[in-house]
């Protein structure tokens, strides 16, 4: 009872492997991946010059503004994005539900984002994901969250933040902290790495290699309050290799010109001067929430495990 | 010319707009060039070949355009610049582009007809084995992700690669037309160096012409493939 992925009728041989799945997340380098909720919004992300949208029902600052259980989006709904547009569509299924997961893959999504910002539906345990064909892309706070889901089979790694805030403070804190794990570990010998892969409850080979690598074994992006040009930049300078975009761009004031511009400054990340140009007349970012002020049963970063 | 400028490491550069540009710099070099992310005019301006990577085409052409790269890429195709594309970078290169939105700008020079994502969505993507001509030894383990194929080659295109058995049996999927190279596959996932040194071996076979040619330049396409066979 280990194989939740659906058996593919008609298989070519060599798909779904962890190189075509990890090499998709490669691809996706130094892009940005927006969330939209209808075929008009995702053309205007791809107009923009997003490498990516993610197709969803509400927007993390509606889910939390609304409340109630958050769950995959209507098939009809990601289809009708799907058929919008031709850069690839992602989508997201709640925590542990591998039949979400199911449907998502067999509706032709590109990746799929087993997400905190949906309700999740298994308290202990994630999707097994490397049996499935269409890649994952998981949340992470720190180095051991991110190792356990690569474990099960995440071909890609985003900090998780606190989506739908357009606060980017918890994006900063788990990037500094993945980053500042993976420092960590490649300064310890073969002995210490046991003892670190018992500290960080991650797999032991998954431990030696980020510590000869000094990085992930996939991409990793960030995730979680980004609302403005510079929001994405500070991201790429720490370290991020791409940026996710919930509520920031239609939640604001402009979204095509925002989007636009966050676009650009996640290529030229560490020139001030292009991200002072694409900066000016955005009008009003979206809101924000202070997420020190949020309770502990809103903060989607601790959900998942 | 100095005899230092021949001998040294031809200098490649990766545009470095979106997309694995890591990778391919990675691969250069272990290729034996020197390598360098390219983002603007000026740096352009100062390599010996470039490498456009995988990465979404849309987001590239965009960015291209916005940021004055996209005349300038024109220009150095036209005076002979060696240009290689994977994946994306084929879409780039191509002179015409199906299944695109309506507006996508490419820098063109390759003499033919690209369909965007022709082996499907991302479930489709797979990994195979492609015999590239001129490559010695086994074929190129050729991994394909959401990859464009040559729907049509112009006369002057040599067909290098296709795919063998499968749904898509017989499709193009590596040509090169003078000094511009493209493989809808990525080279730079596999740690097979070989397709960036026929590209390294091209570049350093351009460069030398130029420089005997007392700087006059190569005309537009042609030469390449005469110097590698050379």
């Amino acid at each position: 009872m280990t194989q939740h992925a659906s058996e593919s009728t008609e298989t070519t041989p060599g798909t779904g492997t962890q190189r075509v799945k990890r090499g998709m997340a490669e691809q996706l380098k130094g892009g940005v991946i927006m969330d939209v909720v209808t075929p008009e919004q995702a053309r205007i992300a791809e107009d923009a010059g997003a490498v990516a949208v993610m197709a969803l029902e509400r927007v993390p600052a509606d889910i939390r503004a609304q409340g109630g259980i958050a769950r995959m989006s209507d098939p009809d709904m990601i289809e009708s994005i799907i058929g919008a547009v031709s850069i690839p569509v992602m989508a997201k299924a709640r925590i542990g539900h591998f039949v979400e997961a199911q449907v998502l893959q067999a509706l032709g999504v590109d990746y799929i984002d087993e997400s905190e910002v949906l309700t999740p539906a298994d308290e202990a345990h994630h999707i097994a994901k490397s049996a499935f064909t269409v890649p994952f892309v998981c949340g992470a706070t720190d180095l051991g969250e991110a190792l356990r889901r690569i474990a099960e089979g995440a071909a890609m790694i985003r900090s998780k933040g606190e989506a739908g805030t357009g606060n980017v403070v918890e994006a900063t804190r788990h990037m500094r902290q993945i980053r500042g794990d993976i420092k960590r570990l490649s300064t310890l010998d073969e002995t210490e790495l046991f003892v670190a892969a018992k500290e960080l409850r991650a797999p032991h080979d998954l431990v030696v290699e980020v510590a000869r690598r000094g990085a992930l074994p996939v991409v990793l992006f960030t995730a979680g309050g980004i609302a403005t040009p510079a929001d994405a930049a500070m991201m790429m300078q720490l370290g991020a290799q791409g940026v996710f975009v919930g509520s920031g761009i239609f939640k604001s004031g402009d979204p095509a010109q925002r989007a636009a511009a966050i676009v650009q400054a996640t290529t030229f990340f560490d020139d001030p001067q292009v991200i002072a140009k694409v900066s000016r007349g955005l009008g009003e970012p979206m809101v924000g929430i202070n997420v020190s002020t949020l309770p502990e049963s809103e903060r989607y970063a601790t959900r998942g495990w | 010319m100095s005899g230092a400028a021949l001998v040294s490491a031809p200098l490649v550069g990766v545009l470095a707009l979106q997309g694995d540009v890591r990778e391919h710099v990675a691969a250069l070099t272990a290729a034996g060039a020197r390598a360098q992310p390219v983002r603007r005019p000026a740096e352009l301006a100062e390599v010996d070949g470039l490498v456009v990577p995988g990465g979404e085409s849309t987001t590239m052409a965009k960015l291209a355009a916005r940021f004055g790269m996209l005349a300038p890429l024109r220009a150095a195709v036209r005076a002979g610049l060696p240009v290689y594309g994977s994946c994306a970078g084929m879409i780039m290169l191509a002179d015409t582009v199906l299944d695109a939105p309506a507006d996508q700008e490419t820098i063109g020079g390759l003499d033919v007809t690209v369909r965007r994502n022709a082996f499907g969505r991302q479930v489709d993507s797979f990994e195979t084995e492609v015999v590239i001509a001129g490559l010695d030894g086994p074929p190129v383990h050729a991994v394909f992700i959401r990859a464009p194929w040559v729907e049509e080659a112009g006369p002057g295109v040599e067909v290098l690669g296709r795919v063998e058995g499968g749904p898509a049996d017989g499709k193009i999927v590596a040509v090169r037309q003078g000094r511009l190279v493209a493989t809808s596959f990525h080279p730079e996932l596999t740690g097979d160096p070989r397709v960036h040194a026929l590209f390294v071996e091209l570049v350093r076979a351009a460069r030398a012409r130029d420089l005997s040619s007392d700087g006059a330049g190569a005309g537009v396409g042609g030469g390449g493939g005469e110097l590698l066979r050379e």
